[in-house]
């Protein structure tokens, strides 16, 4: 059974321009994230309440006495975005059916991979099951940046962090990245979707798409950080479409249950290619690079077979 | 008409928040709190309530949850004991901090470990600079004009701040009482539809919880702490209002017993009513012994406390949780520290008693006036009843 | 920066003036700027699409610009011009 997600598309000709996410925020030079986080308000528009776990973007977006947001934000602690999302969005249910508010904004929890993968992920599973009305889109940047770029669970095989260091001992993250959109999808929500600021189209629509179906969405969007990964800050946009491109970040969405993948790459580039454009991957030997390899196209080939069926 | 019934605690509790037209109730079950979430549930699922009822995953995404509610505008409720109050702790600073009007009932219960479902109140000592007003319910009665009244003292525009009120678990929570009702049409007078001053809205977009540089963090928490101390003046409006409205009168702290008596015990919550029991075992001597029950636990009611215990000589503090490590329970601290802006202090007594659900009789109080006769643990504090030799 | 007493903070310290942020100069972290070549430019705007300052924005004359108050000069958009339209610059100061 397909259902189709009825939304008003986003396309090259009628890109919102209006950011609801002022200048003058406190991003590092290239931030990725804050980049992807307000293609995600653009695509929202300014009828979107958001509530932000504590991560870099609440800390770059609010120091008092000024805010970036141009919609109404909250910021409540690290762990709870999800929580405290599902409480604004029954808070706007109630109210509207008693006829206090005329219509429900949009509801966004933004939170990083720490706070969503790690510490946020029972929140995070919490509101997916009880099927609140909201967007969750967690900003991955592969670690906990904000506190000074230690590993989280979703910081990927082989990187160095802080806690993750190199030495003779270890190759630095000794585990495998955890997928986080497939926990979401356990959840029988009708739409969860990876995205990448490279892909700028094809993120605002699953933004569109997502805020379209009724119950709960969940969108995890590669954030490149030139600060944790020591990569170049120009070349942020160029490794986000480098991770699409070699599989280590495939683009897809599942709709109702359907997966589809959604990147035109047909032959996946080497990840060589994307690991050596960052620092933190520089410590890697031939062998290490290979298993990577492997494992990318294992996934890839896998989330093919996903998409078959 | 008002009508009285016979109920248990929990159950009117859960009426008070219909009567109260919560708007969103966010709740995870723990004894000895279950009864009245349970209640609150059936009653949003007949539909004589209008709320949204969100079952969390935690007590910390109850709290999590209250916030967003209460940001978005909504009146919201919810319920917790022992370690669901502890669970929720890191957001409960941040409720208050945000100034948001939630109620809370906490059904008083021990902390673990040894893990343990019975009644003191180590869990809400724990959490007693959370900055939310604090009050206790000595029976069901109490209970359920309280839980009426917080919502209107929360949300009253000098004050908006959290209130937690707190009951004794199973004691309370699980009592069958004859309670009166309040009839809707006069609590819907009592109490109006909530309006926020704030509230996270499109249309005027705010930001709320931004980063508290060090240039206004201390600021925020005067300001806080102000809101506190200053909610004593509405609380005691409110409760005058509610006595004349409802007919039974409420005060900070209550008083009984002769007044020359000399020998005071303090208490908070439902031992309040043993020890009224125990005065006239005392008594039967004379006039020895009164008694001072805190209504009021945050912001501390220190001037009505100090008034009442003006002749006192002998102060039998009775605490319901060990602060570990220092030289008394968590009331009796803050009474000595009070009674040290007098020039003659009465002598303190402090009995730590009832932890974990063990009973306490009029026997026993009677007993612990005897010690503070002879000038036993003077100055000191006991843990009481416990077994020290096999 | 003015900050308020305790008296005159908002409510939990809300702030509640939309976007302000935008008075903060973010330009002056930057060392380089980019400068943009007019005759390769075609306009596509796809500098103000990748732009992490949100502050490239299309002029009178329908040229993509940026904003040097806050550009921080990451340099993103002279790296995805699709024509080479535009060259990172240094500061003189």
């Amino acid at each position: 059974m397909t259902r189709e997600i009825n939304f008003e598309k986003i396309t090259a000709k009628n890109i919102p321009t209006e950011s609801l996410i002022s200048c003058g925020h406190r991003g590092c030079q290239g931030c990725g994230e804050v980049l992807a986080m307000g293609m995600v308000m653009k695509a929202a528009g300014p009828n979107t309440i958001v509530a932000n776990a504590t991560g870099c973007m609440e800390i770059i977006t609010s120091p008092f006495p000024q805010t970036a947001w141009k919609t109404p934000w909250i910021h409540v602690a690290f762990e709870n975005a999800a929580a405290v999302a599902s409480g604004i969005e029954a808070a706007l249910k109630i109210l509207k059916k008693k006829g206090q508010i005329k219509d429900k904004p949009n509801v966004i929890a933004f939170a990083g991979d720490g706070g969503t993968a790690d510490i946020g992920l029972q929140a995070l599973s919490g509101a997916l099951e009880r099927g609140h009305n909201f967007l969750y889109v967690c900003l991955d940047n592969e670690a906990y940046m904000n506190t000074g770029i230690q590993r989280s669970s979703s910081t990927p095989f082989g990187a160095s962090t802080t806690t993750s260091p190199p030495g003779k001992k270890s190759k630095g993250q000794c585990t495998w990245k955890k997928n986080v959109a497939m926990i979401a999808a356990a959840h029988d929500i009708p739409y969860v979707a990876t995205a990448s600021p490279a892909y700028h189209l094809d993120l605002m629509n699953k933004v569109r798409k997502a805020l379209a179906v009724e119950g709960p969405a969940y969108i995890q969007i590669y954030s490149p950080c030139p600060t944790g990964w020591k990569s170049k800050p120009e070349q942020s946009i160029e490794i986000a479409r480098l991770a699409v491109q070699t599989g280590v970040f495939p683009l897809f969405e599942v709709e109702y249950g359907k997966f589809k993948l959604t990147q035109k790459t047909k032959e996946l580039k080497p990840v060589e290619q994307y690991l050596k454009l960052q620092k933190r991957f520089r410590h890697l030997q031939e062998e290490d690079i290979a298993y990577i390899q492997d494992k990318v196209k294992a996934n890839f080939e896998k989330l093919q077979k996903l998409c078959e069926l | 008409m008002a009508k009285r019934i016979g109920i248990e605690n929990s159950l009117a509790v859960a009426e008070a928040v219909k009567l109260a037209r919560a708007e969103v109730i966010a709740a995870y079950p723990i004894t000895p709190q279950t009864h009245i979430v349970e209640e609150l549930s059936q009653i949003v699922a007949n539909g004589e309530l209008e709320a949204e009822f969100i079952p969390v995953e935690s007590e910390h995404s109850a709290m999590s949850a209250a916030i967003g509610a209460s940001a978005a505008g909504a009146r919201v409720y919810t319920a917790t004991a022992s370690q669901g109050l502890a669970l929720m702790h890191e957001i409960l600073f941040i409720a208050s901090s945000l100034r948001l009007p939630i109620v809370m009932t906490v059904a008083n219960r021990s902390l673990s470990g040894p893990i343990s479902i019975w009644n003191d109140h180590s869990d809400v000592m724990a959490e007693r600079d959370m900055g939310w007003i604090q009050v206790f319910g000595e029976n069901g009665q109490e209970v359920f004009d309280l839980t009426i009244m917080a919502f209107r003292i929360a949300e009253d525009k000098r004050v908006l701040l959290p209130v937690a009120v707190n009951m004794d678990g199973f004691i309370l929570t699980h009592m069958i009482e004859s309670i009166e009702i309040e009839e809707q049409e006069k609590i819907d007078k009592f109490l109006p539809p909530y309006k926020p001053v704030l509230r996270l809205d499109p249309a005027h977009p705010i930001s709320m919880g931004p980063v508290g540089v060090p240039e206004i963090y201390a600021e925020a928490k005067k300001q806080q702490e102000v809101a506190l101390l200053e909610s004593k003046a509405v609380i005691k409006e409110v409760f005058k209002e509610w006595a004349e409205q409802f007919g039974r009168a409420y005060n900070l702290i209550e008083t009984n017993g002769p007044e020359q008596a000399e020998v005071v015990f303090i208490t908070m919550g439902s031992l309040g009513e043993t020890v009224m029991s125990a005065l006239d075992l005392i008594n039967v001597q004379g006039d020895k012994a009164r008694q001072v029950r805190i209504r009021l636990w945050r912001p501390f009611p220190e001037e009505e406390l100090l008034a009442a215990l003006e002749g006192a000589k002998k102060v039998i503090v009775i605490d319901r949780a060990v602060s570990f490590g220092t030289s008394y329970g968590p009331v009796a601290g803050e009474i000595r520290s009070m009674l040290y802006k007098l020039k003659e202090q009465p002598e303190v007594y402090n009995f730590i008693c009832g932890l974990g659900g063990r009973d306490v009789t009029r026997q026993e109080f009677k007993q612990m006036y005897e010690l503070a006769e002879q000038g036993q643990y003077k100055d000191k504090y006991l843990i009481w009843g416990v077994r020290e030799n096999d | 920066m003015n900050y308020p007493s305790w008296r005159t903070l908002e409510l939990g310290a809300a702030i509640t003036t939309p976007g302000n942020a935008a008075e903060l100069k973010t330009g002056d972290w930057r060392t380089e700027f980019p400068v943009l070549d007019e005759e390769k430019c075609v306009k596509c705007g796809l500098c103000a699409i990748y732009c992490p300052e949100f502050c490239i924005h299309e002029d009178d004359t329908g040229y993509f610009r940026a904003d040097l108050y806050y550009c921080k000069g990451c340099g993103i958009c002279v790296h995805e011009c699709p024509k080479d339209a535009l060259t990172m610059q240094l500061e003189e100061k």
